[in-house]
């Protein structure tokens, strides 16, 4: 009987963390206090090749704000698979850490839950004011017309990163600018039995980055205004098949990227295997993986005609993290000095030269570090042709579908299965009536 | 009371001055009797309320509200849905039924080749091992190793060997024997159930080829000797001998292997990730999918009732079944 109810258990684990919320259930609607003023707990998210990288990088800062204001703060780096599931879990609990990194795309799906610090304009002058901030980079931290419950912490956008030896052996003069021509240059390194362009096809995130622009371009959102989802439109299902159609009907795409979700289309890219990849801030990888700055070059990402701008020539999302507060910590005025600090001018220029990401601060941008060949094209595409991913509460919900209707997608294209508009809008209708509904 | 053996005069006299308190302390001495066991079982008790009914208890509450990102944090301010997460679940011509329905028909095709291989080799294994020869005690060990494992770095390990591009299968399936046209994929697409049938076969057999191998001791040397010398071949002696004696070891084991197989979690979640290829979509993972990635507590936490109330519903019919199989045989 023992392993029966074992059994039982193991069917309904979830409801754990529900219990773990009764537990804890006395400290929600509470707004944070000042009781333990010395120390601060803070999740970092992966932003270096690796977690040793990041507790390299953030560490001696974090010592330096001991040094300053007195209070020690415990580091953890998440990696970013497990990284909702533990924002989740404190959520529910009431136990996590003072201060956290979030991807800036969960802003709005965080913010619905209430358990983040919202930053209205009193909090914001304690941190020095709201504008000092890109425009932007706020675009991507809550639901507009609501109080951001999190603050741009570093900012990256997507760009062509192309490998200069693959290009020059398949004889392409310059970088893509619009799809034709990266198609163009892809069938060129395919001749050459290179792979033209790298996907992450089961990287569910990734997937959604790449359909969101396309879909820009195609003039659909996958949102109505009033945040209803809107997967099926013809704009969108043209977006995601123009994205599978890289591998299906183009076959620049190698088939084995369908299985990619641990970067390894930007391994593929390090050793001349891949000639070209869409990614945010690679550089740092791309040096982790042996390969020297002047082997790679950057274009910005490309559209379907034209230059890059806004509207239909969107051709990137606003990527970056966010800091927030938990509205429960106890010592919320540290917390405060917390975010005050990494979002300070010199900090930010540290952090962002560290990760090789553009500083969401106005001020630190100015720093010449960020004035490289390939920051300046990131920081371009930030300033004038990001658009930031549908700030609604439901964001989370539709990378977990649409991102799985791409894989789906990926696999019956590398299975050698016809990927056709129909064969598209079915994966993303099944993908709409998955989101909750209203 | 060792007044008794004392003389019986001044003991019968004592008795009866003790009379009118005696029967409270042959009461109170019953009670502690009766009542040890349950006091000493009180912790044990308390901790499985806690541990074990408890959480059930909510996931059952959970399952009949509407639980949300906007109500995890205080979720006993969720709103009531009445039944509409169960027959959101149950709705099989809506697409979140349909693929509950096509999960659970999945699972349960997974579950009877897994158990059913797990089994076949676990009993081939022992049997085999019966004889003593040079290197057994080695095998054992090593046939145990699976099992001895922590699963997440075994399956990890898996999951590299069946990479299309860079992974072992393919190297040897395709690179070597050339056995394929292509290389095929086993991580997504259709050959994905095979992939988790070979590392849930894997890491299982072990255990059944452990349990009935304990079991096997038990038949006596002597029954065999017998039948060898009534002329029984080895078929004979395991038809006649050796699955009969094996039959209570048997029960369990499949029941037990059933349950492990039918909830399992680890393998297609280390092995898949976060989407698992439909071809692969186990319930455990489904259910996981539709309530912690698209934040819809309530829905999942029915379908964590349902799936409970299917592996009770087979746990008693099957122990009704084997239990009447065996008490008709016993007779």
């Amino acid at each position: 009987m023992r392993r029966i109810r074992a059994a039982a258990v193991g069917a309904v684990t979830l409801s754990l963390v529900l219990t773990a919320a009764a537990c804890g259930g006395g400290s929600s609607g509470s707004e944070g206090s000042n009781e333990q003023p010395k120390t601060l707990t803070y999740w970092a998210t992966n932003q270096g090749a690796n977690l040793e990288v990041d507790k390299k990088v953030l560490q001696p800062e974090l010592d330096k704000f001991e040094k300053q204001t007195g209070i020690k703060v415990k580091l953890e780096v998440v990696p970013w698979s497990d990284l909702l599931n533990r924002i989740l879990t404190a959520t529910t609990s009431g136990q996590g850490p003072d201060v956290l990194n979030i991807g800036n795309t969960w802003s709005a799906s965080l913010q619905a839950t209430g358990a983040l610090l919202p930053w209205d304009a009193k909090n914001f002058e304690a941190i020095g004011g709201k504008d000092r901030f890109v425009e932007s980079a706020l675009g991507s931290t809550g639901v507009q017309g609501q109080d951001p419950t999190a603050v741009p912490l570093y900012s990256m956008a997507y760009a062509l990163y192309y490998n200069k030896k693959l290009f020059a052996e398949a004889g392409i003069a310059k970088p893509p600018a619009t799809w034709d021509e990266l198609v163009a240059a892809g069938k060129k390194l395919t001749a050459k039995g290179k792979n033209g362009i790298g996907a992450e096809g089961s990287n569910l995130s990734n997937n959604i980055h790449q359909v969101f622009v396309l879909g820009k371009q195609h003039g659909a959102d996958f949102f109505t205004p009033d945040g209803k989802p809107d997967f099926t439109s013809d704009g969108a299902v043209a977006a995601v098949k123009q994205y599978v159609d890289l591998m299906a009907k183009h076959k620049i795409v190698a088939p084995g990227n369908a299985e990619y979700a641990q970067n390894q289309s930007l391994s593929d890219f390090a050793k001349d295997k891949t000639g070209m990849v869409l990614w945010q801030t690679a550089s740092a990888t791309f040096k982790s993986q042996g390969m020297n700055d002047d082997e790679w070059g950057v274009a910005p990402a490309p559209v379907q005609s034209g230059k890059p701008g806004t509207g239909t020539a969107t051709n990137s999302m606003v990527a970056g993290i966010n800091m927030a507060v938990f509205k429960n910590t106890k010592n919320i005025d540290g917390a405060k000095k917390f975010v005050k600090f990494m979002t300070s001018d010199d900090e930010q220029v540290i952090l962002n030269k560290a990760y090789g990401s553009i500083p969401p601060v106005k001020t630190a941008q100015q720093d010449p570090a960020f004035n490289t060949p390939s920051l300046a094209v990131l920081r371009e595409t930030l300033a004038t042709s990001a658009t930031a991913l549908p700030q609604v509460p439901e964001e989370s919900q539709f990378e977990t579908v649409v991102g799985t209707a791409v894989k789906e997608l990926f696999a019956d294209a590398a299975a050698g299965r016809p990927v056709t508009t129909e064969s598209v809008r079915a994966k993303l209708e099944k993908a709409q009536q998955q989101m909750p509904r209203k | 009371m060792t007044t008794l053996t004392a003389a019986p005069g001044t003991g019968e006299r004592k008795a009866r001055e003790n009379s009118p308190g005696a029967p409270r302390k042959r009461r109170s001495g019953r009670l502690r009797r009766i009542g040890l066991p349950y006091l000493l079982l009180l912790p044990a008790l308390l901790l499985e309320l806690l541990v074990h009914l408890v959480p059930m208890v909510i996931g059952i509450v959970v399952s009949f509200k509407e639980l949300t990102q906007f109500y995890i944090r205080d979720w006993s301010t969720a709103p009531w849905a009445g039944l509409d997460n169960y027959s959101l679940a149950v709705d099989f011509n809506a697409p979140i039924g349909e693929a509950l329905l096509k999960s659970f028909v999945t699972t349960c095709l997974f579950t009877v080749f897994s158990v059913g291989l797990c089994w076949l080799l676990g009993a081939a294994a022992a049997i085999f091992m019966q004889e003593s020869f040079r290197g057994r005690g080695f095998l054992r060990t090593l046939f145990l190793v699976p099992y001895a494992l922590p699963v997440y770095a075994a399956v990890i390990t898996w999951a590299f060997m069946f990479q299309r591009d860079n992974g072992l299968i393919n190297h040897v399936l395709h690179d070597q024997l050339g056995l394929t046209d292509s290389p095929p994929f086993w991580l997504i697409g259709d050959n994905s159930f095979v992939a988790l049938l070979v590392v849930s076969v894997w890491k299982g057999w072990p255990f059944a080829f452990l349990i009935i191998m304990a079991g096997l001791q038990n038949i006596p040397r002597e029954v065999y000797e017998a039948a060898a010398l009534d002329g029984a071949g080895i078929w004979q002696q395991i038809r006649r001998i050796t699955l009969p004696s094996l039959r209570p070891v048997n029960q369990v084991l499949v029941l037990v292997l059933f349950l492990w197989t039918f909830n399992d979690f680890n393998t297609p979640f280390v092995l898949f990730g976060e989407a698992a290829p439909e071809s692969a979509d186990l319930i455990s993972l489904h259910i996981y999918q539709s309530s912690f990635q698209t934040w819809n507590f309530g829905t999942g936490s029915a379908m964590s009732v349902l799936l409970l109330l299917f592996l009770l519903v087979v746990t008693g019919a099957y122990l009704l079944l084997t239990s009447r199989g065996r008490k008709t045989t016993d007779a």
